[in-house]
C-alpha cells in the first residue's frame, strides 16, 4: 500500500512516501523542512517534492497518515486538515496517530516544545509501546529518569540529556500499523490539543479592516 | 453555460466555516457551519475556539456543498480561499484545506482578499458589477469604503473605521441593553418599536474637517452607555426600543451619508453594500432612500450572502479565472492584515 505521511506538530514539518505491507515499511522519499510557523506555506510544496522524488502521482497514493500532535495548535491543524482534505478529495482512508509515537524508538521518554515553558511528553516501554502520556508539563516537574529523546533544548531543565530526534515517516507508519491493516478502524481526526483554548476574545479585531 | 468555470470557495477568516460552489455568476451551493454559539458567552469570537471548529467542520461542509450543487469534486475547475484579512489561526485552516483540495484535484488555487469577496458576492444575485463602483463593507470585523474600478485587480481603499468596526458597536450596545451576541439582529428587532429621533446620539467624524470617508463608532458606543447609565442612576426605566432605534439611526446615518458622498466625489453611480451589518433593515432602507435621491444605483446582496460565506470567495475566484489572473504560488499562506488593494496573491 502506497502511503503518504504528514506531520506538522513540531517546528519541522514532515512529508514522506512509503510502501507499507504488514511485513514492513519501505520509505521511498521523505522531506523534513524546518518551517517554524510556516507550515501552511510549505507543506503542500513538500508533498509535491516527495511525490516527484519517489516518481509517483498523488493519484497512486492509497492512504494518508498524519500526526495528530500534541503540538502548537495553529501549526498542528495545518497537517491534520491537509491530510483530511487530501484523503477526502482522493477518496482514500486517512489515519491519525500521536506524533510523539513517531519520534525515536524503543524505551524512551519523548519530549517536544509545548511553548509557555512546557513540554509535550509521552513515555514508551522496552517494546516501544506507549506506556504513559501524552501529556503537557513543565520539564522540571516531569519526574521521569529518561532516556529522553526529542527536543534537546530541554536537557538542562529535565536533568538529563535529550537525544535529538524528530518525527519520521517510518515512525508515523509504525504508529499507524494497526489502522493500516484495518483502515475501517481509523478514528475521526481530532488533534491531541491537551490544553483548553484560551477563551479570551480579542478586545477588537479591527486591525483586519486596515487598508 | 457549461464552459463557465466551476469554482470551489473556502472561507474561514472568522467564526463561519463556509464552502461555496459557483459556476460563472451562478450560485450552486453555499454550505455554512458556524461556531457562533460557542463564542456567545464570551461576547466576542474566541480565535482558538473558532479554529478548532473550522477543522472539525471542514470536510463535512465540503460534502454538503458538493451535494447541494449536485456536482462531484472532480468537476471543479478552480479552488479559491480567503487568504486574509482575518484571524490567523482560523484563516490557516481554510488555506491549508484549499491547498490540499487544489493539489489533490490538480486544479489552480486562488488566495483571495476577504473584503473583495464581499463585493464579488453581489454578482451572484445582480450580475456583473458596474465598474467603477463604490463598495461599503460593514461587519463585526471590518468597516471599509472602497473604490472598485476593476474587481479582479484594482480595488482602492477610500476609508475605514479608526476604532471599532460597525458590527462591534452593535455588539457592545446590545450587551449594555442586555441583548445576546451578536448584537445586530436583536437591536434591529427592538428598534422597530422605537423612535429613531428620540435620542440625539453623536455622529462620529462628520465635522467639516474630519476625514470624509473614515468612520468612528467608539464615541457613539460610549455615548449610548453613558446615556443608559444616567437613566439608571436617576432611577428611570431605560426605553430599550428608543435607544436601539436611535443608536441604529446614528450608525445608518453616518454610513449612508459617507457612502453617498464617496459616490458623488468620485463620479460613481453604483454603490454595493456588504458585510453582516448590511443585513440591518434600517441601513438598507436609508441607503435606498438616499441613493434614489442622489441618482445612485444601490446593490445589496440578500442578508445570507452579506455575512461571511464560501460562495463569496468562489464568486471572486470565478471572476479571477475569467479575467485571466494568475493563480497563487504554491507557498500561499495566510495574511491576517492583508491590505485591501491586494485582491489576490
Ligand atoms: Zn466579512
Amino acid at each position: 500500500m502506497l502511503v503518504l505521511a504528514l506531520d506538522t506538530a513540531t517546528p519541522t514539518l514532515l512529508a514522506g512516501l512509503a510502501r507499507w505491507t504488514p511485513e514492513g515499511t519501505e520509505v521511498l522519499a521523505e522531506r523534513a523542512v524546518p518551517s517554524g510557523t510556516r507550515h501552511a506555506e510549505l507543506l503542500t510544496p513538500a508533498i509535491q517534492v516527495v511525490l516527484a522524488d519517489a516518481g509517483v502521482a498523488l493519484g497512486d497514493v492509497e492512504a494518508v497518515v498524519t500526526g495528530l500532535g500534541p503540538g502548537p495548535f495553529t501549526g498542528l491543524r495545518v497537517g491534520v486538515v491537509t491530510a483530511a482534505a487530501l484523503a477526502d478529495a482522493r477518496g482514500i482512508p486517512v489515519i491519525g496517530v500521536c506524533s510523539l509515537d513517531a519520534i525515536g524508538a524503543g524505551e524512551r521518554t519523548v519530549v517536544t516544545d509545548a511553548r509557555r515553558k512546557e513540554v509535550y511528553w509521552a513515555a514508551y516501554d522496552a517494546s516501544g509501546a506507549r506506556a504513559d502520556g501524552p501529556g503537557v508539563v513543565r520539564p522540571e516537574q516531569l519526574g521521569r529518569p529518561g532516556p529522553f529523546v526529542g527536543d534537546p533544548a530541554f536537557g538542562e531543565r529535565l536533568g538529563g540529556p535529550v537525544e535529538p530526534a524528530q518525527v519520521t515517516t517510518a515512525g508515523l507508519l509504525r504508529a499507524a500499523t494497526g489502522q493500516l491493516a484495518d483502515p475501517g478502524s481509523a478514528a475521526p481526526l481530532l488533534p491531541l490539543y491537551l490544553r483548553r483554548p484560551d477563551a479570551v476574545p480579542p478586545t477588537s479585531i479591527k486591525a483586519v479592516s486596515q487598508p | 453555460m457549461a464552459d463557465e468555470p466551476l469554482v470551489l470557495g473556502f472561507e474561514t477568516s472568522c467564526d463561519e466555516t463556509g464552502v461555496g460552489l459557483v459556476r460563472g455568476h451562478t450560485l450552486l451551493a453555499d454550505a455554512l457551519a458556524t461556531s457562533m454559539a460557542e463564542h456567545e458567552r464570551f461576547g466576542g469570537v474566541v480565535p482558538e475556539i473558532a479554529s478548532r471548529a473550522h477543522l472539525e467542520a471542514m470536510v463535512p461542509t465540503v460534502h454538503r456543498a458538493l451535494a447541494d450543487a449536485g456536482v462531484s469534486a472532480a468537476d471543479v475547475d478552480a479552488v479559491a480561499v480567503t487568504s486574509g484579512p482575518g484571524l490567523t489561526g482560523a484563516l490557516l485552516v481554510g488555506v491549508a484545506a484549499a491547498k490540499a483540495y487544489a493539489l489533490a484535484l490538480g486544479k489552480p488555487l486562488y488566495g483571495v482578499n476577504h473584503l473583495a469577496a464581499h463585493v464579488a458576492v453581489d454578482e451572484l444575485q445582480h450580475g456583473r458589477l458596474a465598474e467603477p463602483s463604490i463598495a461599503m463593507l460593514v461587519s463585526g470585523g471590518h468597516s471599509s469604503l472602497l473604490l472598485v474600478p476593476d474587481l479582479a485587480q484594482d480595488v482602492q481603499p477610500l476609508g475605514r473605521t479608526i476604532d471599532d468596526a460597525a458590527g462591534e458597536a452593535f455588539d457592545k450596545v446590545a450587551r449594555v441593553l442586555g441583548m445576546p451576541f451578536p448584537g445586530g439582529p436583536p437591536i434591529d428587532r427592538a428598534a422597530r418599536d422605537g423612535d429613531p429621533a428620540a435620542i440625539a446620539f453623536p455622529r462620529g467624524l462628520t465635522g467639516p474637517r474630519d476625514p470624509a470617508y473614515d468612520f468612528s463608532f467608539s464615541g457613539l458606543k460610549t455615548a449610548v452607555a453613558r446615556w443608559i447609565e444616567a437613566r439608571e442612576r436617576a432611577g428611570e426605566p431605560v426605553p430599550v426600543a428608543d435607544v436601539a432605534a436611535s443608536f441604529q439611526e446614528a450608525v445608518a446615518d453616518v454610513l449612508t451619508a459617507k457612502a453617498v458622498r464617496a459616490c458623488r466625489d468620485h463620479g460613481v453611480d453604483h454603490l454595493v453594500l456588504g458585510g453582516g451589518v448590511a443585513a440591518n433593515s434600517r441601513l438598507r432602507a436609508l441607503a435606498e432612500e438616499r441613493c434614489a435621491k442622489a441618482g445612485i444605483v444601490l446593490r445589496v446582496p440578500s442578508p445570507k450572502l452579506c455575512t461571511d460565506n464560501g460562495a463569496m470567495v468562489a464568486a471572486l475566484g470565478s471572476r479571477l479565472v475569467s479575467a485571466g489572473v494568475a493563480p497563487s504560488a504554491p507557498d500561499l499562506g495566510a495574511d491576517s492584515s492583508l491590505p485591501i488593494d491586494v485582491v489576490s496573491r
